[in-house]
């Protein structure tokens, strides 16, 4: 009864103090923006992203199809590497050669092509490669990152120890050419995998079987030794390798550096669950019954997700400047089709005859990249209250 | 400690295990073949691909060709593809040449980064301090291989010296002070290029470690009892700071293998990097393999000692 009592009271209590002032209610993202507008480094380089974003969609849009607007690949050789802004000797070419913007904004490279039709060109394969890559690296390391934390106490046990380790040595077996052994273990594995669900109730049954009860690894340790594991190679080197052998093309590149670039977020994520399933709400949560489903992704994802933002917003960046190394180096998209990376290295050529061959796509990366950066590093403050007070 | 080390072996071997197996397969898996370098070549004719396939035991199942592989890497008979060379002598010889601009770069890393990060910490917010992150972010985000352009042009037409390649030809006649210049010249510009990024970055990582020391209690109780700003900063502040560096004295060991593909291709400098670059041009699987196994030995390597150094150093680590 003195319990109700108190809810009766509480209440009017409650009501009156709403209407007390109090601080202006602003939302979460209205706070960050008004943040974000007083950070000015960040906001310069948010500006620049969305200025980036426009120009590489504008650019898909100008140059593709079969009668672009801006032809990247068409080759005038009377006009061999004009400088920036200069006008077209109409002379010597025919109509449809002259350039629609009546001067070559950016100059033309050693074959005649407009260097800034080009220049859009790649702005879009230095879009797509960015967000495809990190979109690739934040799902893998927000899963496995996930797993890890918040399943990370359960232990694999011995019998999916053993179904899990016939089908992989059968799969390893079958992948190094031993396909008879190969085929014999897979099937064995996956027979052994419906036995080993009704375990539980044969073990009581024979007590020499009980070992297979017990756990053999936990969770968290498979997946953090994964990653330590994919940690001890050096990245650009095995970018490399892998691009090198496969057929060049741009989907490759970006598969590529996303999956080998995910062991970041899993840490990240790993680390935020692991102190988020110890807070109270969670438990909270667990105690009313919702389920672990709803518990990932309605409670701890939306809360561990502003340093994934960050490191997402950086890997852009990353993934922006390896990929501008990998054409620089001749493993980029195959040749017709202009990257930023592949302008430079043809342009470094004429280095001292036509410096803008060099300058505009380096200019271009170095500004793209800043920005990204820039507007990252800003976001990780604001996101960061304890950080914000500070500065 | 004993245990701790003897836990910490085990484990790096069982990953060590894991990681040959990856780099094998990661190679063998990718399409094309090794024995099909050069189809266009007209004495490349059919029996020679037989032999060169079972030279190499490439007619083998895989997990043979494993085990053979890394016999011969652990006994060092391992030959190159393209030239029949030792693999591990070529690396050797390549290794030697990267080392002088590894050591250089990596003695500006260290040097330059702890003044800077230091005074833009104890300034922090002033004129210097926003130049310098600004700059910071400026060389984190420049591709090295443009502003690898921007420097040959600068030094060659400013200074007129050649820059490319370990030294210029043909100066054998020249007064050894001359040589001595040349060769400088020649190992700084690669050097400071790849001093670069780690000076941007490890400079901000000092500052925001100080940052977080001159925030703590006894830093402000050094101020409030009048010691010197010499005393609460050097003495208080940056000892307590400079605690995650030792550490990262053993994450510096796997760019000693790493080199740097790009700059050292646009330098001509016959390095690792470079030497790497030429393996997997020519598919020349043994080299790749092997750098690779290498850099991750190197890498379990040094995170063991970051481990060690960090036990030695701070004493609140008890494991």
């Amino acid at each position: 009864m003195p319990k109700l009592q108190n809810t009766t009271v509480a209440k009017p209590a409650f009501e009156s103090n709403s209407e007390a002032p109090m601080a202006p209610k602003r939302t979460r993202l209205e706070e960050t923006w008004r943040l974000l507008k007083k950070n000015r480094l960040a906001f310069a380089g948010l500006v620049i992203f969305v200025f980036f974003f426009l120009t590489a969609c504008a650019g898909l849009a100008l140059t593709s199809g079969t009668k672009p607007v801006f032809d990247p690949a068409l080759i005038r050789l009377p006009e061999k590497l004009k400088p920036l802004l200069s006008k077209p000797n109409l002379a010597v070419l025919r109509p449809e050669q002259i350039p629609p913007l009546g001067t070559y904004l950016l100059g033309t490279d050693e074959l005649g092509r407009d260097v800034f039709a080009r220049m859009l060109q790649g702005s879009w394969v230095s879009l797509t490669v960015g967000f495809v890559a990190v979109g690739i690296s934040v799902l893998v390391g927000i899963f496995l990152g996930g797993v890890a934390g918040y399943y990370g106490k359960l232990s694999v046990g011995m019998k999916e120890a053993v179904v899990a380790c016939l089908c992989l040595a059968g799969g390893t077996a079958l992948a190094f050419g031993a396909i008879h052994i190969g085929l014999v273990l897979v099937v064995l594995g996956l027979v052994s995998f419906p036995l080993s669900l009704r375990l539980s109730g044969m073990a009581t049954k024979h007590p020499n079987l009980e070992w297979l009860r017990r756990g053999a690894l936990s969770v968290d340790t498979l997946i953090m030794r994964f990653v330590d594991i994919m940690l001890c190679f050096p990245s650009f080197f095995l970018i490399l390798t892998v691009v090198a052998l496969l057929p060049a093309s741009i989907y490759n590149i970006m598969i590529v550096i996303g999956l080998t670039s995910w062991m970041g977020t899993t840490r990240f994520v790993r680390a935020e669950f692991l102190s988020l399933r110890e807070q109270d709400f969670v438990t909270a949560a667990r105690a009313l019954g919702v389920r672990d489903r709803r518990i990932i992704f309605r409670h701890m994802i939306p809360n561990a997700v502003a340093p994934v933002l960050v490191s997402a917003t950086i890997g852009i960046a990353s993934a922006i400047l390896t990929e501008a190394g990998l054409s620089f180096l001749g493993f980029g998209v195959p040749p017709p089709h202009a990257t930023w990376g592949n302008i430079l290295s043809d342009g470094k050529n004429y280095i001292f005859d036509a410096p803008w061959l060099t300058f505009v796509p380096g200019f271009a990366i170095l500004i793209v990249v800043l920005s990204f950066n820039l507007f990252g590093e800003g976001l990780r403050d604001i996101l960061n209250p304890k950080l914000r007070e500070r500065y | 400690m004993l245990s701790f080390i003897g836990r910490s072996i085990i484990q790096k071997i069982v990953t060590l295990f894991f990681v040959s197996i990856v780099s094998f397969l990661i190679i063998y898996l990718a399409p094309g073949k090794p024995s099909q370098v050069n189809p266009l070549n007209p004495k490349f004719t059919v029996e020679m691909v037989e032999r060169f396939r079972k030279a190499f035991h490439l007619d083998q199942p895989l997990y043979i060709q494993y085990y053979y592989f890394y016999r011969d890497l652990f006994t060092g008979r391992t030959v190159s593809w393209k030239d029949n060379q030792p693999v591990l002598t070529k690396i050797w010889q390549r290794f030697l040449n990267s080392l002088p601009l590894f050591i250089v770069s990596t003695v500006l890393t260290w040097t330059l980064s702890f003044p800077v990060g230091i005074r833009s910490a104890i300034f922090r917010g002033g004129f210097y301090d926003r130049a310098t992150t600004f700059i910071a972010y400026l060389l984190i985000a420049i591709p090295s291989f443009f502003f690898a352009y921007i420097l040959i042009i600068f030094v060659v037409s400013r200074f007129g010296v050649s820059v490319i390649g370990m030294n210029t030809f043909g100066l054998e006649h020249a007064s050894p002070v001359r040589v001595i210049m040349d060769r400088v010249w020649h190992l700084l510009i690669p050097s400071v290029l790849s001093a670069t990024g780690g000076i941007a970055i490890l400079s901000r990582y000092v500052r925001s470690q100080m940052l977080e020391v001159e925030g703590q209690d006894y830093v402000r109780t050094a101020k409030a009892k009048g010691l010197t700003s010499e005393q609460v900063h050097y003495k208080h502040a940056l000892r307590n700071a400079l605690l995650p560096f030792v550490t990262m004295f053993g994450l510096i060991l796997p760019g000693l293998i790493g080199g740097s593909i790009i700059i050292e291709s646009i330098f001509s400098w016959p390095g690792l990097g470079r030497l790497e670059y030429e393996a997997i041009l020519a598919r020349d699987y043994p080299i790749i393999m092997t750098v690779n196994f290498i850099s991750a030995v190197l890498v379990l390597i040094g995170t063991f000692v970051s481990d060690l150094l960090y036990l030695i150093v701070d004493p609140r680590v008890r494991l």
